[in-house]
């Protein structure tokens, strides 16, 4: 892994809400292929790290380059860097007024130029993928919350990205619908995709994380190998964490 | 019929006797002590009148102004919306002067009388447009090419009055166009941010963004508000009467002027609005709970 070439990095980067630091002296590399996990206890600056990664916040301080593009306000390439960055959210943000295929179907058509045509048989391919074929022509609306995060997915990839970043894409799901997404982002792992997952599915990260990295108050605590930080972690705040998210 | 008549006590008979006694009392003062003269059957002719000469029916003056304001509204109406959506989406918009120019527009609309903001816009604005564009002339060529004048014709009437009834629909789309584009806005602000957020993440455009992920959803979301404000405009668009725009007001005041039927004049008129705006509003209610059924 570590010969390959970082597609992510990140060199002391600040990021202030008005006052409130919300990250602190951040420096982290993601190396292509790499899968890495993210975990820390509400609050701890974990969305608004993966958030600046495809500039949904731009950072105050520090470098930041992304697939070979950096990141600064009001950079033209921007556009460009998000077609290569796939994000996927918590509450999902499906489009609602369109179908399913649409939803998948917009960014390839509208963003990349794409025809139709070629796009719906894109669309098709990664709905396949995701294991929800049958559900192409309903509304989001009328799917349950794992088919639509698992939509969501396919989306994102719809774009051909290089790199997926997901924001705790279990947490407001049912618990019977979690394995069925994580089931979908372990396949996408096993084709060698790059991913930054922030998430508590302590079972996911031990089983495809290459690498772990603990945040608290906007800092990066402890970073490693996950099976170094599960069984032993460095600092008290992550061993802490983890006993407690472990414990059931 | 019945159902309602067993449910009324004796509160409900005394209030209407009360209503009874005071509306004969008005139509005693009016009758007798102003001497006034009813007339009643002298309106269905200011309606649609027959011609005993000519053998033909015609429009009469008060249906020809409910047919220009009917006109003006649906003109007004559109230009509203697309005014308003301008302003809606200004009003959003990341640039401050941008957002401070529609600000202050529709902070003038919004407190400045009515009557003020069509006499300003009348003068400086569509008066202004009418002589710089020639209208009058041109209009007036159209009135008397008889090959182009029927299509012109079911669009706007009369021709030699087009100027005019422009001018009145300009003027209250400018004026309406304020509370539609408080109302766009208040639906573009209703869709999540993580709408927006999903759509940037996929490398959208802001135009993008707003054009394919933003208004669709807002514009359904303004639909009912925006149907009420039509009909708001239709009332309002009696005021563009000061202006001499021969709409059904001014066609009333008209009448009123000539024939002195003060209180059929005013009454038909009366009926006339309310028939439209009441009409109205039950089929879009209609239309809305038809909508929300299918969802
Ligand atoms: N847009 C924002 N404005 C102000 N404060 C924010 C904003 N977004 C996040 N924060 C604050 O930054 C901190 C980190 O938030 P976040 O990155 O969402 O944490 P996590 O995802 O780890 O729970 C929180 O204290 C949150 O209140
Ligand atoms: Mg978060």
């Amino acid at each position: 892994m570590n010969d390959r070439k970082p597609v992510i990095v990140a060199r002391n980067i600040d990021k202030f809400f008005g006052d409130f630091q919300a990250l602190r002296d951040v420096s982290i590399e993601v190396r292509a292929g790499e899968r890495m996990v993210i975990c820390g206890p509400s609050g701890s600056g974990k969305s608004t790290l993966l958030r600046c990664f495809n500039a949904l916040e731009t950072h105050d301080a520090g470098q930041l380059i992304v697939d070979g593009i950096e990141l600064r306000p009001e950079s033209p390439d921007i556009r460009k860097l998000r077609q290569n960055v796939g994000m996927v959210f918590q509450q999902f943000n499906l489009f609602p007024h369109l179908t399913v295929l649409e939803n998948l179907m917009i960014g390839p058509v509208k963003v990349r130029g794409m025809r139709r045509s070629e796009a719906e048989a894109t669309a098709r391919k990664y709905l396949e993928r995701v294991h929800i074929p049958e559900q192409a022509e309903k509304f989001p609306a009328q799917l349950s919350g794992g088919q639509q995060q698992r939509v969501a997915i396919a989306r994102s990839l719809c774009m051909e990205p290089r790199i997926m970043l997901f924001d705790e894409p279990t947490s407001a799901l049912d618990p019977e619908m979690i394995s069925e997404v994580l089931e979908a982002m372990v396949e996408l792992a096993q084709t060698g995709m790059t991913m930054v997952v922030v998430t508590h599915e302590m079972g996911f990260a031990r089983k495809v994380a290459d690498s772990m990295v603990f945040m608290d108050g906007g800092e990066i605590v402890e970073s490693g190998p996950p099976q170094e930080v599960f069984s032993n972690p460095r600092t008290e705040r992550c061993r802490e964490f983890l006993s407690q998210i472990l414990a059931f | 019929m019945r159902n309602l008549i067993r449910k009324l006590r004796w509160p409900d008979y005394l209030i209407l006797a009360i209503l009874f006694v005071f509306f004969g009392y008005v139509w005693f003062t009016v009758g007798g002590t102003l001497n006034y003269n009813w007339r009643w059957d002298r309106i269905p002719n200011q309606i649609v009148g027959y011609h005993t000469v000519r053998e033909e029916y015609f429009v009469g003056l008060l249906l020809r102004g409910l047919i220009a304001t009917i006109r003006i509204c649906i003109y007004a109406a559109i230009l509203a919306v697309i005014l308003g959506t301008i302003l809606g989406m200004a009003r959003c918009s990341t640039n401050l002067t941008i957002r401070m120019l529609a600000r202050t527009y529709m902070e003038c609309l919004r407190n400045i009388p009515p009557v003020v903001v069509i006499f300003i816009f009348f003068f400086f604005f569509s008066q202004q447009l009418v002589d710089a564009l020639d209208l009058a002339r041109w209009s007036r060529n159209i009135a008397r090419n008889d090959e182009a004048s029927p299509l012109w014709e079911f669009f706007f009437g009369d021709m030699r009055r087009f100027p005019a009834i422009i001018s009145g629909a300009i003027v209250l789309a400018l004026f309406q166009s304020a509370f539609v584009g408080e109302i766009v806005r208040a639906g573009i602000e209703s869709i999540p941010r993580g709408q927006r957020e999903a759509a940037k993440s996929i490398g959208m455009s802001r135009f993008a963004e707003m054009r394919y992920i933003v208004l669709p959803q807002a514009f359904k979301k303004v639909v009912p508000p925006l149907t009420n404000q039509f009909i708001t405009l239709i009332k309002d668009s009696s005021i563009v009467s000061l202006i001499a725009i021969p709409e059904l007001t001014y066609n009333t005041l008209e009448l009123v002027a000539s024939t002195r039927m003060i209180f059929e004049a005013w009454l038909t008129t009366a009926a006339f609005y309310f028939v439209l705006c009441f009409g109205l509003s039950r089929f879009f209610a209609r239309l809305e709970r038809r909508r929300e059924g299918q969802r």
